[in-house]
């Protein structure tokens, strides 16, 4: 007679009463249980700009791209300090019309551009939010809406900075390839390296901000330069889409501003699931090519965009990755017993 | 214990629209000593703190620490000399373990420069030094206590949290509001051995109390707070005799009277 017996087991089981950190310890399997995820991430946006029908195809994953670095940076503002950017239109439009101007002005390439206005730029965002970051409440969110509906009047008032035309004559990357790849592993990196900051002690303190930040403030840090250093970074991540832009269209104009850049990551994060930083990134993905095949609708986009996130909240409100990362965990096996 | 004074409080004035919280308060606490803060309810005690510690802006008047006027500067600054406070609702970070919760002030500039508690001027691995203090602070170091996340703490370990949050900061002065009140009897008891250690090593407290008899077991000296004002202040026997405070602080409760005679 057959006495063996069988039960299913979690395949995480071993892997969740050690600690993180420990992996010299595990077998290949749990190994691969770990980084299975990663690696189909990174592969899978890798080999994005191969299996796009088309160039439109192709430029729209470096727009989703730039999308994701917003989205990234809204969750980390968030869902991990507290604070609730509208501020993509303003990270976007200083970023972009910084590099464009280096580029036009002062002669720059865009990937010597890029970076600075990326630098340059987080720095002039986060001055311009500085103000805002000692008070609670919705005034952060409410200035950094602000701004970008400020910037666009006093550029078409003044016409400054090419006015309502914009500026022109700005120079692309030297392929569509580089463009792909740069503004793909842009998203890796910053998505990897958030979540790795996040993680950090410095990122133990930027959620003890969100938490209780009286408790920060009597164990002897500010939390406004606690603030500005996660806004920095944020705004780093939208100024670097921003710059991007600009010499993906080749113009640099009022646009830019445009509050699709504000709106769209939040919708995304949604989607995806807020505070997993790479479910904005999953929310990106499908929310901007749907955009895109409802460009004929014109403004009834909107209209869509409305019901898709109604339809995530009433359904689904942990949104995508949440709810993917819980069926992983749940993968069960057949174990002898 | 010496007689230097540690912090000097200057006739501290707090009004909140029209009503005044604090009437020029005026006291002193010595290098090491423990001085016990009581009044009714609504007195002002919590207000003074945090006027004190800088979480609220005073209306006028001074504090010196060491000589030194912190009255206008931010919190964090003040905190930054090691005057610390503990905060009568307790306010812990509820998503993290008890341990994780002290590697943030760990990573504040004051305890990278001390290493804080019995850091002896060198910050080691915040996750250990975290435990240590929490072992010292009474959470049992081979169970799962440390560990556990400080929303399914209870009260008692979360008092002792807030003490260990200020330990993390090698302070030289404690504000503690009320850390006794809510625990049990036992409790207290084992809580006041680590009082007197802490006097021991040479911090200072303030310690604000509803618990007389176990204040008077620790402070050798008491003030009386009563709708804002300085009533009196002196050892606790001098205090418990004086009408002025029977009559605020007790009324004409017998029961209060008989509790008074453990003093
Ligand atoms: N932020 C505030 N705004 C307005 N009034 C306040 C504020 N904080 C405190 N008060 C008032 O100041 C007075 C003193 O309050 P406080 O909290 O300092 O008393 P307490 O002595 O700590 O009382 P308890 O023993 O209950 O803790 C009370 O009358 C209170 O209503
Ligand atoms: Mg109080």
């Amino acid at each position: 007679m057959n006495t063996e017996q069988r039960r299913k087991e979690r395949i995480d089981r071993g892997i969740k009463v050690r600690t993180d950190g420990l992996y010299a310890v595990m077998s290949w399997r749990e190994l691969s249980y770990l980084t299975l995820p990663r690696i189909v991430l990174i592969v899978g946006l890798l080999i994005l700009p191969f299996v796009m029908p088309s160039m439109y195809w192709q430029r729209v994953i470096s727009i989703v791209c730039i999308y994701a670095l917003l989205a990234v940076s809204f969750d980390l503002l968030a869902h991990f300090v507290g604070l609730v950017s509208l501020g993509g239109a303003l990270f976007i439009g200083v970023g972009g019309y910084l590099s464009a101007i280096m580029n036009t002005s002062l002669g720059f390439p865009p990937l010597l551009a890029i970076p600075i206005a990326t630098i340059a730029g987080a720095g002039i965002c986060t001055l311009l939010l500085l103000p805002c970051l000692p008070l609670r409440g919705v005034y952060f969110a409410i200035v950094s809406l602000m701004y970008p509906l400020a910037m666009t009047r006093v550029i078409e008032a003044l016409d400054i900075l090419g006015g309502t035309d914009g500026i022109m004559g700005i120079d692309s990357f030297p392929n569509r390839w580089v463009e792909q790849y740069f503004v793909i592993l842009m998203v890796l990196l910053f998505l990897f390296g958030v979540r790795r900051l996040v993680n950090l002690d410095i990122g133990l303190v930027l959620r003890a901000v969100k938490d209780n930040d009286q408790a920060v403030r009597a164990s002897g840090m500010s939390i406004t330069l606690y603030k500005a250093v996660a806004v920095f970074i944020s705004s780093a991540m939208g100024c670097l889409g921003g710059a991007c832009i600009v010499h993906i269209y080749m113009w640099s104009g009022m646009s830019l501003f445009a509050l699709d850049f504000s709106i769209i990551p939040i919708a995304a994060t949604v989607i995806g699931g807020a505070g997993t930083l790479v479910g904005p990134v999953l929310g990106c993905l499908i929310l901007v090519p749907v955009s895109e095949l409802l460009r004929e609708f014109g403004t009834l986009r909107i209209v869509f965009y409305s019901l898709i996130l109604v339809g995530f909240i009433v359904f689904r409100s942990e949104g995508i990755m949440v709810y993917g990362q819980r069926k992983y965990h749940q993968i069960e096996r057949w174990v002898k017993v | 214990m010496s007689d230097q004074p540690i912090l000097e409080v200057k006739e501290v004035t707090k009004t909140f629209g029209g009503i005044l919280a604090l009437n020029r308060v005026s006291f002193h606490v010595n290098e090491g000593e423990i001085l016990g803060i009581i009044g009714p309810n609504g007195s002002g005690k919590t207000t003074l703190i945090n006027s004190i510690t800088g979480f609220i802006k005073m209306t006028s008047g001074k504090v010196l620490f060491r000589g030194k006027d912190i009255s206008r500067k931010p919190a964090h600054k003040i905190a930054d000399m090691g005057v610390t406070r503990t905060f009568q609702i307790m306010r812990p970070y509820y998503s993290l373990p008890a341990y994780k919760n002290l590697v943030i002030p760990l990573f504040s500039p004051r305890a990278k420069r001390t290493g804080g508690w019995r850091g002896g001027g060198k910050l080691g691995d915040r996750n250990t030094v975290g435990i240590d203090i929490l072992e010292e602070i009474g959470f049992e170091r081979d169970s799962f206590v440390p560990y556990k996340m400080a929303s399914t703490l209870p009260t008692g370990y979360l008092k002792r949290l807030e003490l260990a949050r200020c330990l993390a900061l090698k302070p030289e002065i404690i504000l503690c509001d009320e850390v006794f009140s809510g625990l049990s009897m036992s409790e207290i008891a084992s809580m006041v051995p680590l009082i007197e250690r802490l006097q021991m090593d040479g911090i200072a407290l303030i310690m604000i109390e509803h618990r007389l008899r176990e204040l008077f077991r620790v402070a050798r000296r008491v003030m009386v707070l009563n709708f804002g004002e300085k009533l009196i202040e002196g050892n606790p026997e001098e205090v418990m005799a004086n009408a002025k405070v029977k009559e605020a602080y007790f009324g004409s409760d017998e029961e209060v009277e008989e509790d008074m005679s453990y003093a």
